[in-house]
């Protein structure tokens, strides 16, 4: 049982982990306040005969500096939160330059379309895998995701990302993983009977080995 | 006819003999009787919740030895004990259903509601007493068709107790129709019991407090309630609309919520959320009023803070209604409206912090008497902490990406639902059952209880964030499809067999009840010696129950004043200093 | 409004019961007494293919390993069995010509539709109304069955692990009744639910032969999934064998 997270393999990883280590921190620090102000005051104002509680309605003072604390640490959580929400997810936070991916999510499926070796989608080199998607290391991606019945949630717990697809919207995600290997992918949100076996992996290759698995995978699609 | 049936909706004691045993206590008006009709049958969801909950966990912790007693279930559910995924995602959907619908709502709107509102603002019953049995009597039917869908071809709803559409909208995404109809109309009908006993308590509040009981008078648990009342008025015809349109698309195919011909999936989220963080509070803002008068009562110390208090369940019920996005920030909506309810999420941790920091002012030099609802409502106070805190995590948008629709949920949930809710219901059964039924409770088995309660809940909840943390998803069948959870499957059964060991220490709890309602030791009028109005008269109180309408002088919580010799000083007792309150002043009299 | 809300509460309740147990075997016409007739004459169809057939897909079976070593090669999708000249998986069957009012009682032994290899085994097959369809899985992971029907009840149901047997029947007569599996997208089978016994499935020599026909003219239909349906009549003796000779093409 652990409170560390597995570790992260995208440009944003480090972010989001700081964020989550620093509300650990903060919330941390609260929890040990609260249980131990409890505990302490079990212990020692438990009932003694013959004594009777101290009478107070209580203070001014107190209630501004127990309002005005939580209030500046969760405001200063949010205004932290908020530049990475923008750099992950903000309605123009795909990178420019990113590879385009495709991806159409069925029950209980994934089907990613890779753009080939030019790099643009809906040219003849295109071709679809299902439940693998390939990405060069340290360049950007952005898939173009829908989804042909139900929600079903992009999930890759490696790279900190999870977005839902959703039926009728073409919602785009970006991510740039920073190690080669191979990352597993997950369905995040109920989506049927099968919901727990729409698994599937991200390969991350090396630059290289990117260039040359494409040249090879669309030869194979243009074969077929 | 008109003549005959008025009085007896505000019958006195005089008129009591006259009523028959299916008046009495089956269609009765009495609103103590339907408190405690509702608290048997919240209390029989909250078993079947229960039941549901060990299944899934069975499932998750061993998933390769068949169930224990899965013989009993027909093969559409579990063939040769095994459960089936269609049918763990209906447990998985109807143990949230129960529990947020069936167990904890009624228990706290519609048990203590009923029970407290009238008794501690001494009015003799609620203002509309019949419709407040129709609120009964409409929950029943939802309750049996509610278990109705298990019994349905094609089972029961599978698309999680928030039933997303567009999974829930058509049958050919799950094979499931029947058991979502049942799901909805249930749903619906429900609905309308929670809107007639609302509109019961609030004009009961507003119209019916004794002279003397001022706004700023009113325990916090009526304040809570109130409040409650209002969340439950306007939130409730919301779910009841949306969960007829989704009916709609079920059955006559209206496509509202289907994207392929003209409708949108996240209109239901939005719907079903608007709704739904409003509801949150109305499964805690009770259970934090009714938690402050068992913490006051048993610090034998004035509520620390009572106006800050009361503003906080204000602020909660304000800030509740603009938060519902945060459940939807990785659901495709605008990231730019994501900012907006990130920051009114994490406004509404300060009226949460203003109440635990109160609270413990409260116990602060005080001499605290560790009665059992007394263990249960500082449980209350030390889990609530935690369900809010880790609500920090999931508030800050770019850490949600990641734990969203992961156990973190499950446990942040169940921290403020069990350790929060279910605990501060243990301390007001135990707190008022004297009151209900004339009788104390046993309580060594109490203690006994609350013990094997607070450990068994911690140890199977807690490990659940850290199951989150490392990237589990909720709701699903057999985590070990994924490389990266099989080496959680330890932490999931040693999380499934304290989940058994909750459920049973639970039946100590069940004899207790049972057994005290006979046997307890009988109940004096203030056995507690606190100082609501409830406490002033017999227990438990008779049909109408003040013989003559009570005078406040004060607020609720003068534990330890110095100008008495006793550590407590009711609000009815009248000091040479008091003055006889203006009549009329306050509230209307009965 | 309470005695409305009643009144919706039992109707629905009511309508749920009873649609249930609709779909139960009992209530199904095709378990009353047999009095259709039967003969003695066989029906041979043979059907072939002209021309070149097209290549089937193949399946992108990568993510199902223990699926994938029961393959040799590439799988594909097997849409078009054609093997020199010989169509196979054609669901041929009887569409008319039986008396009015002539009805045969299901068999009691199951069909078996197994799954294997992440494909379906067979992938076309025949039951009649009420009579029961083992589904089987003989894979190493996890199966759905969706039917998606339009004259049945349709359902979707799952089989999370290897050596599950699931029974479900068919009650109306419906041409083809298509099953899919959504965890392998590529899976499909399709059931021929006939009223009559009198139906059957080519085999990679494109032959079936249907047994037990009483004398008569019929209309004869054959069914394949990517190429349609053609009919033809034929005039059956009382005994012996009667051919029915289908010709598909790719441009058909």
């Amino acid at each position: 049982m652990s409170w560390i997270l597995p570790p992260g393999v995208s440009t944003f990883a480090s972010d989001i982990d700081f964020l989550y280590y620093l509300i650990l921190i903060i919330t941390g620090i609260a929890f040990v306040i609260v249980e131990a102000g409890l505990i302490l005051f079990i212990v020692k104002y438990r009932e003694r005969p013959g004594r009777k509680a101290y009478y107070t309605h209580g203070s001014t003072t107190a209630e501004i500096v127990w309002t005005a604390i939580p209030a500046i640490t969760v405001v200063t959580i949010g205004v932290l939160s908020g530049g990475v929400w923008k750099t992950v997810k903000g309605r123009n936070s795909v990178p420019p330059d990113a590879l385009p991916y495709g991806v159409l999510v069925k029950q209980f499926e994934w089907n990613f379309t890779h753009a080939g070796v030019d790099g643009a989608l809906g040219t003849g080199d295109d071709f679809t895998l299902r439940n693998r998607m390939h990405i060069p290391v340290d360049r950007p991606v952005v898939m173009r995701m829908t989804a042909e019945d139900v929600i079903h949630s992009f999930f890759v717990p490696a790279f900190r990302i999870k977005q839902d697809a959703v039926p009728g919207m073409e919602i785009a995600v970006w991510f740039e993983a920073t190690e080669p290997g191979e990352y597993e992918l997950a369905c995040a949100e109920l989506c049927g009977i099968g919901h727990s076996n729409m698994g599937g992996t991200v390969t991350v290759h090396t630059a290289e080995e990117y260039s040359r698995w494409v040249a090879e995978q669309s030869t194979t699609a243009a074969l077929r | 006819m008109a003549t005959t049936a008025l009085p007896l909706e505000h019958a006195t004691h005089a008129e009591a003999h006259e009523l028959s045993f299916i008046q009495k206590y089956i269609f009765s008006t009495d609103h103590k009787i339907i408190g405690i009709q509702f608290l048997l049958m919240s209390m029989l969801f909250l078993v079947v919740g229960g039941l549901l909950a060990l299944m899934i966990r069975w499932q998750l912790g061993f998933p390769e030895t068949a169930i224990p007693g899965g013989a009993l279930l027909p093969e559409t559910m579990a063939p040769d004990g095994f459960l089936l995924p269609e049918f763990y995602n209906s447990l998985v959907t109807m143990h949230g259903t129960f529990m947020v619908f069936f167990a904890i709502m009624p228990l706290l709107v519609g048990v203590f509601g009923n029970f407290l509102i009238p008794l501690k603002i001494g009015a003799p019953d609620m203002a509309f007493p019949r419709l407040n049995m129709a609120s009964f009597w409409v929950a029943v039917p939802a309750g049996i068709m509610m278990l109705a869908g298990f019994f349905v071809e094609g089972g029961h709803s599978g698309a999680g107790w928030t039933v997303y559409a567009p999974l829930s909208a058509d049958p050919e995404w799950t094979g499931v129709s029947y058991g979502q109809q049942l799901w909805l109309l249930s749903i619906a009908v429900l609905g309308l019991s929670s809107i007639l006993g609302a509109t019961n308590y609030i004009t009961t509040v507003v119209n019916l407090r004794a002279p003397g009981m001022t706004w700023f008078r009113l325990p916090l648990s009526i304040w809570a309630l109130f409040i409650t009342a209002i969340l439950v008025l306007l939130a409730i015809p919301i779910l009841s609309g949306a969960a007829i349109m989704l009916f709609f698309d079920q059955t006559i195919g209206t496509h509202f919520f289907d994207a392929a011909t003209g409708g949108q999936p996240l209109l239901w989220q939005h719907l079903f959320w608007y709704f739904g963080h409003p509801e949150v509070y109305i499964l805690i803002l009770p259970a934090m009023g009714m938690v402050s008068d068992v913490i006051a009562n048993g610090s034998r110390k004035p509520i620390f803070g009572y106006h800050s208090m009361v503003y906080a369940i204000i602020a909660i019920g304000f800030l509740g209604w603009i938060v519902w996005g945060h459940h939807m920030f990785q659901s495709g909506m605008n990231p730019t409206l994501g900012m907006t309810f990130m920051i009114s999420t994490m406004l509404i941790a300060v009226p949460s912090a203003i109440k635990v920091f109160n609270w413990m002012g409260t116990m602060w030099r005080g001499n605290i008497r560790f009665h059992v609802p007394m263990l249960h409502a500082v449980a209350f106070v030390a889990m609530f902490v935690i369900g809010g805190l880790s609500g920090v995590f999931m508030a800050s948008t770019p850490v949600d990406i990641y734990i969203h629709d992961t156990y973190f949920i499950v446990a942040h949930i169940h921290y403020v639902l069990f350790g929060g809710s279910l605990f501060a219901i243990f301390a007001a059964v135990t707190f008022w059952y004297p009151k209900m039924f004339g009788r104390m409770m046993n309580p060594t088995m109490g203690k006994v209880h609350f013990w094997l309660t607070f450990l068994f809940y911690n140890l199977t909840f807690f490990p659940m964030h850290n199951l989150g943390v490392a990237g589990h998803m909720r709701r699903i069948y057999d985590p070990s499809q994924y490389e990266f959870l099989q080496p959680l499957a330890g932490i999931n059964q040693f999380i499934t067999v304290n989940a058994l060991l909750l459920f049973a220490s639970q039946l100590i709890f069940a004899v207790n009840f049972v057994v005290s309602w006979f046997r307890g030791k009988r109940a004096t009028e203030n056995p507690w010696e606190d100082n609501g109005l409830e406490w002033t008269v017999p227990s438990p109180p008779p049909h109408g129950n003040f013989a003559e309408v009570p005078t406040v002088y004060r607020g609720p919580y003068e534990f330890s004043s110095p100008d008495v010799s006793e550590d407590y000083l009711p609000q009815t007792t009248r000091l040479a200093t008091d003055r006889t309150p203006a009549a009329g002043s306050e509230g209307g009299s009965a | 409004m309470k005695r409305f809300v009643w009144a919706a509460v039992l109707a629905v309740i009511g309508c749920g019961g009873g649609e249930g147990a609709a779909g139960g075997e009992d209530e199904s016409p095709m378990t009353m007494e047999a009095t259709g007739p039967r003969g003695e004459a066989t029906l041979h169809a043979m059907v072939k293919f002209e021309g070149t057939p097209p290549a089937n897909p193949a399946i992108d079976m990568a993510d199902e390993p223990s699926c994938v070593a029961k393959h040799q090669g590439t799988p594909m999708d097997p849409r078009v069995v054609v093997d020199g000249g010989n169509l196979a998986n054609v669901f041929v069957y009887v569409k008319g010509g039986l008396p009015a009012g002539a009805t045969y009682s299901a068999p009691s032994a199951p069909v078996v539709l197994d799954q294997d290899g992440c494909l379906y085994t067979p992938r076309v097959l025949g039951a009649m109304a009420g009579q029961p369809i083992d589904i089987q899985n003989s894979d190493p992971t996890a199966h759905n069955i969706k039917a998606v029907p339009t004259e049945n009840r349709p359902f979707n149901i799952s089989q999370p692990r290897e050596g599950m047997t699931t029974t479900r029947t068919f009650n109306t007569p419906e041409v083809m009744v298509p099953l899919e599996c959504n965890v392998h997208g590529w899976m499909n089978a399709y059931v021929g639910v006939m009223s009559h016994p009198f139906y059957g499935v080519t085999g990679a020599d494109g032959t079936v032969a249907i047994q037990g026909l009483p004398a008569g003219t019929y209309e004869v239909e054959a069914w394949h999934e990517v190429f349609g349906t053609q009919t033809m009549t034929v005039e059956v003796p009382a005994t012996g064998m009667v051919h029915a000779p289908f010709t598909f093409s790719a441009t058909s």
